[in-house]
C-alpha cells in the first residue's frame, strides 16, 4: 500500500504507524463528559470513505489526514493536518 | 557425455538440454542422471520413474501430473538436513548436480506402503469425516486423533531445526509490470520496453518463453525457440528493461503493490557466499500485464489417479521441451483439439499412440488428419471410464462409447479438458471473476485499476490471438504512462484450431474418481457434500477441503464447481468461485523475513557510554532497543549481590549511572509554556527559569502515559524527559496534539534524546565528585544550585555541558548532560574523578533498588491502567486548566476509593522474600479471583533495610495500613503475609536530597 503525503510524494505504508479515525474533534472547551467519551471510544465503522490520522513517522513526521474508502483500501485524498483545520 | 547414467526414456535428439553435461542426483536413495534444462520431474521421467509419492488420505500411489506450477501429485522433500524443504514441486525444482529428494507421505516405502489401507477404509474419510468421526471426547483429539491423522495424512516434514541460509527482502519500481513471459507477456514487455518505458518482466521458470518451450511452433517461419532467443536478447539490450527469472509473482496488494519470490539459488546445491537463498522483491508499478498463462484441466474417470495419467499439455511439455517419453503406448483422451497435436508430437517422439478418445459425438477434420498421421484408433463418442494397473501406474483403460466397450493397454494416458486462463494475480483484490460460456472457462473481466490481461491468461488461447493481444496491451500500458508505443509488426504464425468441448467428468465409472488429487477429494465426496446441504462454494471448499492443498485446486477448483453445478441442476456461472488469495504457490517464510530474525529482527541501540560499560564488565539488558548495563559484577557475584553493593555505594558515598537512553526533547516557542500547561496534567508554566519540575502526562482517557522531568533553560526554551519506554511514544503524542489538536500555538520542539548523553551521579559525595569534573569557575554550591536546579557549565576545561539536580534516587544527585560524543570520555573522567570517593558505577537492577526505597512508579506501575491517583500523584493533578486527559479522569470508576492504589510492604516474616506478580488477599481468605484485592508491582531487596521491600496496587491501601495481608503468588509458589505500609521505605523527609 502506497500513500501520498503532501510533504514527501509517495510512499509505502510502512514509514506511516495510524491512530484510526480522524473524525472525532477534540471538544476543547467542552465539561460534558459525554462529549468526550464519544472523542475517546465512541467510532463509526463506514462502508465506505473514512477519514483517518496517519503519522509519516519515518518520514516527515507530519500527521496527516487520509481518506480511504474501507471497501477497496482505494485512497481517495490525503492533507496535512493543518490543510485539515483550515479546510 | 553421459556416462554412467542409464535414461531410457531420453529421445535421442532434440529438446532444450545440454546433453554434453550429465547431472547425478539422488531420489529415495536411487542415484540417477539428468541434463541441465531438466527439471526433477523430467529427469525422473527419463529414467523411468513413475511412482512419485503417495496421497494426502489414502496413499494411492501417485505418479507426475503435470509440468509446472499446479503439480498436485509430484510433491518431495528436498535437500537434507537443515535444508530439508518440504512439498517442492518436481515439476518446478530446477536439477543441479548432487541434487538429493525423497518422496512424501509413504511409510515405511513408497513402493510398499502400509498406510494405503487408508484406501480400504476410504468411507471412513470422505468428505466432513474431520467433523463427523471426532467431535469427543475432546481430550482423544490431541492425544489420539490427531497424531493418528498426522501420521496417516499429511504432507512432507519441515527440517525442523534452523535454517541456515540467508534471505533479503528488495523493492522494484517501475512502469510496466509484466507477468509471465510466455508470447504475449514477451510481446507486451518488447512493445512497452522500446517505447522507453521502465519494465519489470518477472518468469517463474528459470528459462523465458513460457508454453512456447513446450510446443512445437512456428513463429516468422522459424522454431519459436529461434523467436524467443532473439526477443530474449532484445529485451536484455534495452537499458530500462529488467528481466527476473525463477521468480514468482505470488501476490497482488493494495495500491498497485505486488510481492514476488526471487529463487536465487534454489537451483545450486548450497547458495554460493553473499547470494542469498531467496529473496523477495516487493513491486510498486504504474501499469501491470498479467500474460501469465493458463493451466489446463484435467478429466475426471475412474481411478484417473494412477501414474501414466497426465495431462496432455505436459505430456507435449516433456516431449519437446526436456525430449523424455512419459510413456512408451499412449492414449490420448481429450475433447478439444489440443489432443490432435498431442498425438503427432507423442508420434515424433516415437511413442505409439494406440487410440485418441474423443468424446464429441464427431470429431473434428483436424483431428481425422492427426489421427490418421499419428497411426492413432480414433473413437469419437467415445469416453475412458476407468484407468486399470498396479501401484507403478496404468496398464490399460476401459472405454466406452458408440463403439462399444473396450479395453485398450496403455501406460500413458494424456487428458485434456480445454484450459483455465491463470487469473489469480488479477482476483486477489477481491475481483470475482466472470464465466465466459463461449471459452467454457472464468476469466478476469473486472481488473484492478491498472491491470491488464493479455494471451491466455486473458482467454486468448491461440498463439497468434496471444501474440497481438500482448503487443496490444503492451502498447497501452506504455501510452498510459505517458510513452508512444509503435504498435510493432505481429510475428508470422501458422494457424491452429482451437475448437473446445470441455467435459467435467465421465459419469457412471468405477474406483474412485478424483476431482482435487492432492486432497484425494473425490466425486462421492462433492455428491456427499451437496446431498448434505453443504453447497454454496465456501461451503463445498470447507466440507470436502477441495482446493485447500498446497496447490490450492489449481488443476481441481473450476472442475469442481462446474460438478456442484451439474449436481444441483444450475450453471456453473451462479456457483460462482471460492476467493482467491495470496500467494499463488507456496513462499517460505524465511523469504519474507528476510534478514529480520535473530539479532537482526529489530535494531539494536548503544549508549554513548556502552564501549565503557563493556570494558568495565558490565552486564546488559534490553530496555525497548536500547542495551543497558544492568550491573558490574566483581569475580563470584551474582546480579544481587553486584547490584546490593551498587546501591550501597549510591546511599553511603556516590555512584554513577548512564541515563542517556531517557528521551529528551527540546521545546522552544513563546507558546511553549502553554503547551506544557495542555500536555502534562500537573502546571508548568510556573516554572522559573534554571528550575526543573517533576510531570505526568495522562492520556485522553484519564490514565498515565508518562512521567519525567520538565527543566526552563531560557524563558521560551524547555526541555522535557521522557522515560526511555515511553520515547518514541510521547514524541508521536506531543507532534499529534501540536500539528492536530492545537496548530494556533507558537511551538517547535525535537527528540534530543540521541544528541545528549546523561550520566547520573547520586549518593552524599556526588557534589564532591562533580566539583573534580565541573570547571572551577563554575559554582554548584547548594546556595547556587539547589535541588530541582539546573545550570548551564563547562566541564573538563571548556567542554559544554547541562547539570541538572534532580534525583531518582532519594540521593543527593545530579545528571550531567554533554553533548553525546563526549560521553564516553564524560563516563572515563567521572570513574577517575569518583576513585577518590570509592565511587562505583551501576546499573539498572541498582537503579531499580534505589527507586522502589523510595516509593517511586517506575514501568511496573506506569502500566496503563492506572491513574494519577492510584500512583499517588492525585496532589499534582490540576483543577485549573484544561489539559490532555482531565475529562475522562473524573469518571466515577477512576475516582472510586476502592482502586487498588499505590502502597509498600514488607513480610511479616523479615526473612521471606517478595515475588512481583504477587496477588493480595485477606488473610484467611480463599486465593480466587473475588478475593482479589490487587498485586505486587516492584520488589526488591532492600540494601538499606536488609530485608525485602516491595511495591503494589491494593484496594483501600491508605486505609490499610499497618494491617496484614497475603500475597499469594500460585506461579512460584509463595503465599507471604506481609504488611502494609507507606510506599516510601527511605528517608520519607526527603532530607537526604536537599543535602
Amino acid at each position: 500500500m502506497r500513500i501520498t503525503c503532501p510533504h514527501c510524494g509517495e510512499r509505502s505504508v510502512d514509514e506511516f504507524t495510524t491512530i484510526g479515525s480522524a473524525e472525532p474533534v477534540r471538544p476543547e472547551s467542552s465539561t460534558d463528559p459525554a462529549h468526550w467519551v464519544d472523542y475517546v471510544y465512541v467510532r463509526t465503522n463506514p462502508a465506505g470513505q473514512h477519514r483517518e490520522w496517519f503519522h509519516h513517522v519515518s518520514g516527515c513526521r507530519a500527521w496527516i489526514e487520509v481518506t480511504r474508502d474501507t471497501r477497496t483500501h482505494a485512497i481517495v485524498g490525503v492533507r496535512t493536518a493543518s490543510a485539515v483545520r483550515s479546510a | 557425455m553421459t556416462g554412467g547414467d542409464n535414461q531410457l526414456f531420453r529421445l535421442s535428439a532434440g529438446g532444450l538440454i545440454d546433453r554434453k553435461a550429465a547431472l547425478a542426483f539422488a531420489f529415495d536413495g536411487m542415484t540417477l542422471h539428468g541434463h541441465p534444462g531438466d527439471t526433477l520431474a523430467s529427469a525422473l521421467i527419463a529414467n523411468g520413474v513413475r511412482l512419485v509419492g503417495r496421497s494426502f488420505k489414502y496413499h494411492r500411489p501417485r505418479g507426475i501430473f503435470s509440468s509446472g506450477a499446479e503439480e498436485p501429485n509430484a510433491l518431495v522433500e528436498l535437500r537434507t538436513g537443515a535444508r530439508r524443504e518440504p512439498n517442492t514441486r518436481a515439476t518446478q525444482v530446477e536439477l543441479y548436480d548432487g541434487l538429493v529428494a525423497s518422496s512424501q507421505n509413504r511409510w515405511p516405502s513408497l513402493s510398499f506402503d502400509l498406510m494405503a489401507i487408508n484406501g480400504l477404509a476410504g468411507p471412513l474419510i470422505s468428505a466432513g469425516f474431520y467433523y463427523k468421526t471426532f467431535m469427543w471426547p475432546a481430550a482423544f483429539w490431541e492425544k489420539l486423533y490427531e497424531p493418528m491423522i498426522r501420521r496417516a495424512a499429511g504432507l512432507g516434514r519441515a527440517a525442523g531445526v534452523e535454517d541456515p541460509d540467508r534471505y533479503e527482502k528488495a523493492t522494484h519500481h517501475c512502469d510496466v509490470l509484466v507477468i509471465g513471459s510466455g508470447p504475449a507477456g514477451l510481446m507486451a514487455a518488447l512493445t512497452a520496453g522500446r517505447a522507453g518505458a521502465r519494465v519489470l518482466l518477472v518468469e517463474q521458470d528459470f528459462r523465458l518463453g513460457g508454453r512456447l518451450l513446450d510446443e512445437r511452433e512456428t513463429i516468422d517461419d522459424a522454431s519459436a525457440t529461434v523467436w524467443v532467443a532473439a526477443v530474449e536478447a532484445e529485451l536484455e539490450s534495452l537499458p530500462d528493461v529488467r528481466i527476473l527469472r525463477r521468480t514468482t509473482l505470488f501476490g497482488s496488494y493494495d495500491q498497485k503493490a505486488f510481492v514476488a519470490v526471487e529463487r536465487v539459488a534454489d537451483h545450486l546445491p548450497e547458495p554460493p557466499p553473499f547470494l542469498p537463498r531467496q529473496r523477495s522483491w516487493r513491486i510498486f508499478s504504474k501499469q501491470t500485464l498479467l500474460t501469465a498463462g493458463s493451466i489446463e484441466r484435467p478429466i475426471v474417470f475412474g481411478d484417473n489417479d494412477r501414474p501414466g495419467v497426465m495431462l496432455a499439455g505436459a505430456v507435449r511439455s516433456y516431449i519437446n521441451r526436456q525430449a523424455v517419453k512419459p510413456g512408451s503406448r499412449a492414449v490420448v483422451f481429450a475433447g478439444n483439439d489440443d489432443a490432435a497435436r498431442t498425438a503427432a508430437d507423442m508420434a515424433a517422439a516415437g511413442i505409439l499412440v494406440a487410440a485418441i478418445v474423443d468424446p464429441r459425438p464427431e470429431s473434428s477434420s483436424a483431428m481425422q488428419v492427426e489421427a490418421k498421421a499419428a497411426g492413432a484408433e480414433l473413437l469419437a463418442g467415445s469416453v475412458v471410464t476407468r484407468a486399470l494397473g498396479n501401484k507403478f501406474g496404468v496398464q490399460a483403460v476401459e472405454i466406452a462409447g458408440t463403439t462399444g466397450a473396450r479395453t485398450i493397454d496403455c501406460d500413458l494416458v494424456a487428458v485434456s479438458s480445454g484450459w483455465n486462463p491463470t487469473i489469480h494475480i488479477a482476483s486477489h483484490l477481491g475481483n470475482r471473476p466472470t464465466w465466459n460460456p463461449q471459452l467454457s472457462a472464468f476469466v478476469a473481466q473486472v481488473m484492478p485499476e491498472g491491470m491488464q490481461a493479455a494471451g491466455a491468461a486473458a482467454g486468448e488461447f491461440a498463439l497468434a490471438a496471444a501474440l497481438s493481444s500482448g503487443t496490444a496491451r503492451g502498447a497501452e500500458a506504455a501510452d498510459a504512462v505517458g510513452f508512444t508505443a509503435r504498435r510493432t509488426a505481429i510475428p508470422r504464425v501458422l494457424p491452429e484450431p482451437s475448437a473446445a468441448t470441455p467435459l467435467w467428468r465421465v459419469r457412471g465409472t468405477k474406483g474412485k474418481a478424483f476431482v482435487d488429487l492432492q486432497h484425494d477429494v473425490t466425486v462421492s465426496d462433492i455428491v456427499l457434500a451437496e446431498r448434505e446441504g453443504f453447497r454454496a462454494v465456501e461451503h463445498l471448499k470447507r466440507y470436502t477441503t477441495l482446493g485447500m492443498a498446497t496447490d490450492q485446486g489449481k488443476t481441481a477448483n473450476v472442475t469442481g464447481l462446474a460438478l456442484m453445478a451439474e449436481i444441483t441442476g444450475s450453471d456453473i456461472s451462479r456457483v460462482g468461485t471460492t476467493t482467491f488469495r495470496p500467494p499463488f504457490t507456496p513462499v517460505a517464510i524465511g523469504a519474507l523475513g528476510g534478514h529480520a530474525r535473530g539479532k537482526q529482527f529489530r535494531p539494536t541501540r548503544h549508549s554513548p557510554t556502552h564501549r565503557w560499560a563493556k570494558a568495565n564488565g558490565a552486564v546488559f539488558v534490553e530496555a525497548g532497543h536500547w542495551l543497558r548495563a544492568q550491573y558490574f559484577p566483581q569475580p563470584g557475584d551474582d546480579w544481587l549481590k553486584a547490584a546490593l553493593r551498587e546501591a550501597r555505594a549510591v546511599r553511603e558515598r556516590v555512584g554513577f549511572c548512564d541515563v542517556s537512553t531517557l528521551g529528551k526533547i527540546d521545546l522552544q516557542g513563546p507558546d511553549a509554556a502553554r503547551f506544557l500547561d495542555r500536555l502534562y496534567a500537573n502546571t508548568i508554566s510556573t516554572l522559573a527559569v534554571g528550575k526543573v519540575r517533576y510531570g505526568v502526562m495522562l492520556r485522553e482517557d484519564g490514565f498515565v502515559l508518562d512521567d519525567g522531568t520538565v527543566a526552563r533553560l531560557a524563558d521560551t526554551h524547555w526541555l522535557v524527559t521522557t522515560t526511555t519506554a515511553n520515547a518514541a511514544r510521547v514524541m508521536q503524542h506531543m507532534e499529534f496534539c501540536a500539528q492536530v489538536l492545537w496548530p494556533d500555538l507558537d511551538v517547535c520542539f525535537s527528540s534530543v534524546t540521541d544528541q545528549w548523553a546523561q550520566i547520573a551521579v547520586a549518593g552524599p559525595r556526588s557534589r564532591d565528585l562533580l566539583r573534580g569534573i565541573v570547571d572551577p569557575a563554575c559554582d554548584i554550591s547548594d546556595a547556587r544550585l539547589p535541588y530541582m536546579g539546573t545550570l548551564t557549565v563547562t566541564i573538563c576545561g571548556g567542554t559544554p555541558a547541562r547539570l541538572y539536580r534532580i534525583s531518582f534516587s532519594g540521593e543527593l544527585a545530579y545528571e550531567l548532560a554533554v553533548p553525546a560524543r563526549f560521553g564516553d570520555a564524560l563516563m572515563t573522567a567521572i570513574a577517575t574523578a569518583g576513585k577518590a570517593f570509592s565511587a562505583l558505577p551501576y546499573g539498572t537492577e541498582a537503579l531499580s533498588m534505589l527507586r522502589i526505597e523510595k516509593g517511586h512508579a517506575a514501568g511496573s506501575e506506569i502500566n496503563g491502567q492506572t491513574t494519577a491517583r492510584d500512583l499517588g500523584l492525585g496532589r499534582m493533578v490540576s483543577t485549573k486548566k484544561d489539559f490532555i486527559g482531565r475529562m475522562l479522569a473524573q469518571r466515577p470508576a477512576l475516582v472510586d476509593p476502592a482502586r487498588p492504589a499505590l502502597v509498600g510492604f514488607k513480610p511479616v516474616d523479615r526473612n521471606e522474600r517478595l515475588s512481583a506478580g504477587a496477588h493480595f488477599i485477606d488473610v484467611g481468605a480463599a486465593p480466587t479471583t473475588a478475593n482479589d484485592l490487587g498485586h505486587m508491582t516492584s520488589v526488591t531487596l532492600s540494601p538499606v533495610l536488609g530485608h525485602w521491600i516491595g511495591l503494589g496496587l491494593l484496594s483501600r491501601s491508605r486505609e490499610r495500613i499497618g494491617q496484614t495481608v497475603v500475597a499469594h503468588d500460585p506461579v512460584r509458589g509463595r503465599s507471604t503475609k506481609v504488611e502494609i505500609c507507606d510506599p516510601v521505605f527511605h528517608d520519607p523527609e526527603g532530607a537526604r536530597l536537599r543535602g
